[in-house]
C-alpha cells in the first residue's frame, strides 16, 4: 500500500508526464539498470526535484504524525489525543507567525522558529502539568496542554492581527504545505523521523502495559511517568520536525491510528508499526488529491486531511460506541 | 488648482445665498457641484474637509487629485505620498468605531467594512463610503472621478485620469506591434499563490498583451503547484513577493527544478513593488511602465 501510494504519487501530478517514461526514469536511477526514459530535461527536473521529494516528505511526515498520534492516544489513554495535544501546533504557529512577521516567510527561518516554538510549548505544558496538578497524571498534562495551546493561540492571533499584511503567508503556513518542498526539507526531516519512530516503536509494548491503567502498570514494574516522558519527547521531536517542514497538517494523527485500531484491534505493539505505514500512505494519497483535484491549482493539504478526517471521526465514534465504548 | 477652489468659494456663497432665499432656486446650483450627495444613506451637503482614508489606495488617490489637505488620518498601510505617511494612522483591518469617531471625520473611505463602520459611524451621522477594488482599469477611472466629485476636486480627478490614460497609451504604443502575446507567472508569495488574467492586476497585464499561466487553474488567486509552473514555462516571471518573502531572481533560480525555466535562463525575472501592485491608484501607470520596460529590454536584447 505504501509502495502503491508512493508510485502513484510519482506518476500523477499537474505536469503531464507520461507514466511509462516516469517509471523508466525511476528504474534508471537504480544502480544496476540503465534505461532511456525519454523524459526531457525539464520533465526530469519536475520528476526528481519537485515530485519525488514531495512524495518522500509526505511519507515521512505522514508516518511521524500518525505514529505520534497513536503513541499519544496510548500514553494518555484518550482516543481524542493527537500529536498537537500538548500545544505543539499552537507553539509552532506562534513561532512561525513571529518569524513571518519579523523576517518574512523565507522558509528556512520559519521552520526553525516553528520547531523551537513547538518544543517550548510542550516543555511549558509538560512542566505545568506536572507541578500544577500535584501528581503527574495523563489528564493534568492534557489540561495543561489545552491551557498552553489556547494561550499561545491567543498570542499568535494578536501578533497576526497587528500585522495584517502577512496574513496570507501565515494562513497558508497554518494549513500545511508540501507544495514548496525540495530534497533539503527531506534531509532535515529524516533524522527526526528516524529517532521519533524508532523510540516510539521500542516503547510499544510498554504502552500496552500502560493501557490497563496507571496503578496496574506500576504494580507490573512499569513507571508510567517515565514512559510518558520518553514517548512524549520522541513524539514531540518528530512532530516539531514535521511541522517545521510542512506546517500544520491536522487529523492524520487521529484518522490513521484509529483506522488501524478498527482493523486489527487494540494492541499498541500492532497498531503503532502499522500506523507508520498507514500514515505514510495516507498522507501521500492526500497530497496526491491536494495537487490534482483542482490541478494546476493546489488545495492546502490540511484541508484534504481534515475534510476526510471529520466524517471519519464520526465513523470511529459510532463504531466505538456500538461496541460498548472505549 | 485654482479653479476648483474658486468654484468652491462661489458654490459656498451661492449655497449661503440660496439657504437664505429658499430651496427651489438652490437645487440647480447645488446640483452643478454634485451636492447634496447621498453616501450610505447620509446626506452630505458640501465637500468634506475631515476625511479618513481607510486604504492606501484611496490615500494615494485623494492626494493625487489635490484633496490631501482634507485628509486627517489614514490607515496603517498608507505610506505614499510622504505627507500621507506622516498623518495619524488607524487600523482599518479591524477598525474601532470609537477610534474613528474620536477624530471627528466628515467622510470615511474604506475598501471593506468588517466591523460595520457604516452602521456604527452612520448612527453618529458620519458617512462611510465603501469603495471596493475595481475589476478593470475603467473601474479605476470611474472610482477616481467619483471620489473627485464627492470631495470637491472633480477637476483634479479629471487631470489625474487624463494623465493616467496618456501614460498608459504611451506605454502601449512603445511596445512591439508584432501582436505576439506573452505568458507570465505573477508570484504573490513564496508558496506560489498567483493571479489570473481576470483579476484587476491581471487586467493590467492584459493591456500589455500578456496572459497569466494561472488562467488554466481557473483564474482568481489560485495557489499553483511548482510542477505546473515549470511545465507551463512562462515567458516572464514577475515577483510580487520581494518585500514580504525576500524573493529575488537569484532565490527563484535556486529553487529546485526552476533553473531550467526559460524566464530564468533569459533573465526575464522581474521584482515588482508589491505595494504598488496591490493598489489601484494612479501609480498603476508606474507599474505598467516597469512591466513594459522588462518586455522592451527583452525585445532589444533578443
Amino acid at each position: 500500500m505504501v509502495i502503491g501510494a508512493g508510485v502513484g504519487g510519482a506518476l500523477i501530478g499537474p505536469a503531464d508526464l507520461r507514466p511509462d517514461r516516469v517509471i523508466a526514469a525511476l528504474l534508471d536511477r537504480l544502480p544496476w539498470l540503465s534505461i532511456k526514459s525519454g523524459l526531457s530535461e525539464r520533465e526530469t527536473a519536475i520528476l526528481f526535484e519537485l515530485r519525488l521529494p514531495r512524495v518522500v516528505l509526505g511519507l515521512l511526515v505522514g508516518a511521524v504524525l500518525s505514529v505520534s498520534g497513536g503513541a499519544y492516544q496510548g500514553v494518555f489513554r484518550n482516543p481524542l489525543a493527537d500529536p498537537y495535544l500538548l500545544g505543539v501546533a499552537a507553539g509552532a504557529g506562534l513561532g512561525a507567525t513571529i518569524a513571518i512577521v519579523g523576517v518574512g516567510s523565507s522558509s528556512a527561518l520559519v521552520g526553525v522558529a516553528a520547531f523551537i516554538g513547538a518544543l517550548i510549548a510542550v516543555a511549558i505544558a509538560y512542566s505545568l502539568g506536572s507541578t500544577v496538578g500535584g501528581r503527574r497524571t495523563g489528564s493534568t498534562l492534557i489540561l495543561a496542554g489545552v491551557a498552553v495551546a489556547s494561550f499561545l493561540t491567543a498570542v499568535q492571533t494578536f501578533v497576526q492581527q497587528r500585522n495584517t499584511d502577512t496574513i496570507r503567508e501565515v494562513y497558508s503556513w497554518i494549513l500545511g504545505r508540501l507544495g514548496t518542498v525540495g530534497w533539503s526539507e527531506v534531509g532535515l526531516m529524516v533524522p527526526y523521523a528516524a529517532v521519533s519512530i524508532t523510540v516510539i516503536l521500542l516503547h510499544r509494548r510498554l504502552l500496552d502495559v500502560l493501557a490497563v491503567g496507571e496503578e496496574e502498570a506500576r504494580t507490573l514494574g512499569v513507571r508510567p511517568d517515565r514512559v510518558r516522558l520518553i514517548v512524549v519527547l520522541a513524539a514531540t521531536l518528530g512532530t516539531a520536525g514535521a511541522v517545521a517542514v510542512s506546517g500544520l497538517i491536522g487529523f492524520v494523527g487521529i484518522i490513521v491510528p484509529h483506522t488501524v485500531r478498527l482493523l486489527v484491534g487494540g494492541a499498541h505493539r500492532v497498531i503503532l508499526p502499522l500506523s507508520v505505514l498507514g500514515g505514510a500512505a495516507f498522507l501521500v494519497l492526500a497530497d496526491l488529491i491536494a495537487r490534482t483535484v483542482l490541478s494546476p491549482a493546489e488545495v492546502p493539504i490540511g484541508v484534504i486531511t481534515a475534510f476526510v478526517g471529520g466524517p471519519f471521526f464520526l465513523l470511529v465514534l459510532r463504531n466505538s460506541s456500538r461496541s460498548g465504548g472505549s | 488648482m485654482k479653479r476648483p477652489i474658486a468654484v468652491l468659494i462661489v458654490g459656498a456663497l451661492l449655497f449661503a445665498a440660496c439657504a437664505r432665499v429658499g430651496s427651489d432656486a438652490g437645487t440647480t446650483t447645488l446640483d452643478l457641484l454634485g451636492f447634496p450627495r447621498d453616501i450610505a444613506g447620509i446626506t452630505i451637503t458640501e465637500p468634506p474637509t475631515r476625511i479618513i482614508s481607510g486604504s492606501a489606495t484611496h490615500t494615494e488617490i485623494l492626494f493625487a487629485i489635490g484633496a490631501g489637505d482634507a485628509v486627517i488620518a489614514v490607515d496603517d498601510y498608507s505610506d505614499y505620498p510622504a505627507e500621507a505617511g506622516a498623518l495619524p494612522h488607524l487600523d482599518a483591518f479591524s477598525p474601532s468605531v470609537e477610534g474613528f469617531a474620536a477624530l471627528d471625520p466628515d467622510l470615511v473611505i474604506v475598501t471593506f467594512d468588517p466591523n460595520d463602520l457604516v452602521g456604527g459611524l452612520g448612527a453618529l451621522g458620519i458617512p462611510v463610503w465603501v469603495l471596493d477594488a475595481p475589476v478593470t482599469i475603467d473601474g479605476v477611472y470611474e472610482q477616481i472621478a467619483e471620489i473627485g466629485e464627492v470631495v470637491g476636486h472633480g477637476d483634479g480627478a479629471e487631470a489625474v485620469i487624463d494623465e493616467m490614460q496618456t501614460g498608459i497609451a504611451e506605454i502601449v504604443a512603445a511596445l512591439p506591434s508584432d501582436g505576439v502575446r506573452h505568458t507570465y507567472y505573477h508570484e504573490l508569495d513564496d508558496t506560489y499563490y498567483s493571479i489570473g488574467s481576470e483579476t484587476f492586476l491581471g487586467s493590467l497585464y492584459s493591456i500589455l498583451g500578456m496572459d497569466s499561466i494561472a488562467d488554466e487553474a481557473g483564474g482568481g488567486y489560485p495557489q499553483l503547484s511548482a510542477e505546473f509552473i515549470i511545465a507551463a514555462d512562462p515567458d516572464f516571471i514577475f515577483l510580487g513577493d520581494g518585500a514580504c518573502c525576500g524573493q529575488t531572481p537569484e532565490t527563484v533560480a535556486a529553487r529546485p527544478g526552476w533553473d531550467s525555466l526559460s524566464a530564468i535562463t533569459n533573465g526575464r525575472v522581474v521584482v515588482l513593488d508589491e505595494a504598488v501592485a496591490s493598489r489601484w491608484g494612479p501609480r498603476i501607470v508606474e507599474l505598467l511602465g516597469v512591466i513594459s520596460d522588462s518586455m522592451l529590454a527583452d525585445a532589444l536584447a533578443g
